[in-house]
């Protein structure tokens, strides 16, 4: 069925099952902060996924002088990318949380006040 | 046979940390776990040959995004009964999950184990690139359009989380952990300096070194020092800018010193003075990729006097 | 194990015999952490038996490298030693903290 080494597809099959762990707790994750963490997972599955692709027929053919670096230079700035973006997330979830804390106290306030009128 | 046996183990562990940090009731775990996935990753990029993308993870993914998430934590309030789903809230995402994942794992299985053309493609320009290690040479040279736009995505996700994050409270430091990071920061500088010296030939470079720099500031703004490193310091702003800035001053350099301007490649540095633009270019984009992402991570402490939380007044 | 090959039997018995004490004290140590019942004695096994097993490791290995390898050996066992005593600390005094403040509220 297929030619590749075992070891390729060992680490194929762990980047495949990292996807759809991250995909699964995207969809279910009831806080926001563990689906940030879900996308993180996801995107670790496709860098994974690129190495391996980078590393494909190495094992076998000594003669060639390294992985393919397009690949790496890629997920690099990947990495940095996706660091970047989870801190924005994350930046956006604190106001949210702020937001919605405010919102709570104002709406007791209300509600303390409301049978007083 | 006794690697694979590694390889096999190293695999199953981090499944199992993915999915436990998926699963986790509490997010504290959740985030705990996450970091031990992110030192796994590491190692499992070391397996795959892929060094340089170890250093960048031990630095990012288990510091940064672990000190990132940590600080989340706090501002999250403390949800007292956790949301619990039902049996079809769960089942049905899984089914579709593996649905997809049956179709991802067969399509992938189809991949024929050549190697990819790039890597000639690339050996054969090294020579003119000006470096000897081929990712810094696709990173700086082959494609340094993609290096360009993406400080400024990294630009773009500061000013962004400028805008919307409020301010952090200031951490309470302690005297031996003050201590230590003390000792740790000139190892850090050291280290840093290092791999971007080595990135000319050796797995290194700008992003390991940014991300190694990062890492250290972030501790010592823990622990309260550094106070002059905020946005409000005019030279930090002109530095975080400068990684972009210089890039483009010396592509525009590059294009005006090229003789015959023929054919005029933008972002494509002549073989003689490659060398030296690289290091140029990799040693403001270290200092920009450390300073965005410690002010990222670490954020603005807030000013004394105006500590007055939204929720706090009422 | 290609470096194997050229080490006597003693270093290599020798080399052998650390590692593995290495490795005991690392499953001792993680054992510890799972078993232990409150924050103080899991950070106490955690540590400690991480730094000696950890130690006697890098012992191990440096019957295989040159005299510049095994400086950074014993660099990175320093390094991770004092971290991991300074980070032992640090969890120590906030759990500590949690406690307090958890008596406090009972009384």
């Amino acid at each position: 069925m297929t030619d590749l080494s075992p070891q390729l597809l060992l680490y194929i099959v762990t980047a495949g099952g990292l996807f759809g762990i991250g995909l699964y707790g995207f969809i279910v994750g009831p806080q926001t902060l563990r689906r940030i963490l879900a996308l993180n997972i996801i995107g670790a599955g496709i860098f994974m996924l690129m190495v391996v692709l980078a590393y494909r027929g190495l094992a076998d053919d000594a003669s060639l002088p390294s992985t393919d670096p397009v690949l790496h230079a890629l997920i690099l700035t990947g990495l940095v990318v996706a660091v970047s973006a989870t801190a924005f997330a994350l930046a956006l979830l604190a106001r949210l949380n702020q937001a919605k804390a405010a919102q709570c106290s104002q709406d007791q306030l209300r509600h303390k006040q409301g049978p007083g009128q | 046979m006794s690697l694979l046996l590694f390889d096999t183990i190293l695999c199953l562990l981090l499944l199992a940390l993915a999915l436990a940090s998926i699963l986790s009731r509490q997010l504290a775990h959740a985030v705990i776990l996450y970091i031990a996935f992110g030192l796994m990753m590491a190692l499992a990029w070391a397996r795959l040959a892929a060094p340089d993308l170890a250093l960048a993870e031990a630095a990012i993914g288990a510091g940064l995004t672990g000190a990132l998430c940590f600080s989340a934590l706090a501002h999250q309030q403390i949800q007292l009964k956790p949301d619990v789903l039902s049996w079809p809230q769960r089942l049905w995402p899984a089914v579709f999950v593996l649905l997809m994942l049956g179709g991802v794992l067969a399509a992938l299985l189809q991949l024929p184990p050549t190697a990819s053309q790039l890597i000639a493609v690339t050996q054969a320009g090294l020579g003119n690139s000006g470096v000897s290690h081929p990712v810094t040479a696709v990173l700086l040279n082959f494609r340094s359009w993609d290096t360009l736009l993406e400080l400024v995505v990294l630009l773009l996700a500061l000013l962004g989380a400028r805008q919307v994050a409020p301010e952090v409270k200031p951490a309470t430091s302690w005297s031996l952990s003050l201590s230590w990071s003390r000792l740790l920061a000139p190892m850090v500088i050291l280290l840093a300096g290092y791999l971007l010296w080595a990135g000319a030939s050796q797995p290194g470079g700008a992003f390991q070194a940014g991300a190694l720099l990062a890492a250290g500031a972030v501790v010592l703004r823990l622990n309260q020092q550094l106070s002059w490193l905020s946005w409000s310091n005019f030279w930090i702003r002109l530095l975080t800018v400068s990684g972009v800035l210089v890039f483009v001053l010396t592509a525009l350099t590059a294009i005006l010193l090229t003789p015959g301007n023929t054919d005029v490649v933008w972002l494509r540095w002549p073989p003689q003075l490659a060398a030296g633009i690289i290091l140029l270019v990799e040693l403001f984009a270290t200092i920009a990729i450390a300073l965005t992402l410690t002010v990222l991570v670490a954020g603005e402490p807030a000013s004394t006097g105006a500590e007055l939380g939204c929720g706090e007044g009422v | 194990m290609d470096c194997a090959g050229q080490l006597s039997v003693l270093s290599t018995v020798l080399s052998s015999l650390l590692l593995i004490t290495g490795l005991f004290f690392f499953i001792a140590g993680s054992v510890g952490m799972l078993r232990f019942p409150d924050s103080f004695s899991r950070l106490h096994a955690v540590t400690k038996a991480d730094s000696l097993g950890l130690g006697s490791i890098v012992a191990g290995l440096m019957f295989y490298g040159d005299l510049w390898q095994n400086l950074l050996l014993l660099l990175i066992w320093l390094l991770v030693l004092a971290s991991g005593s300074v980070s032992c600390q640090l969890l120590a005094r906030f759990a500590k903290a949690q406690q307090d403040r958890v008596q406090q509220d009972k009384t």
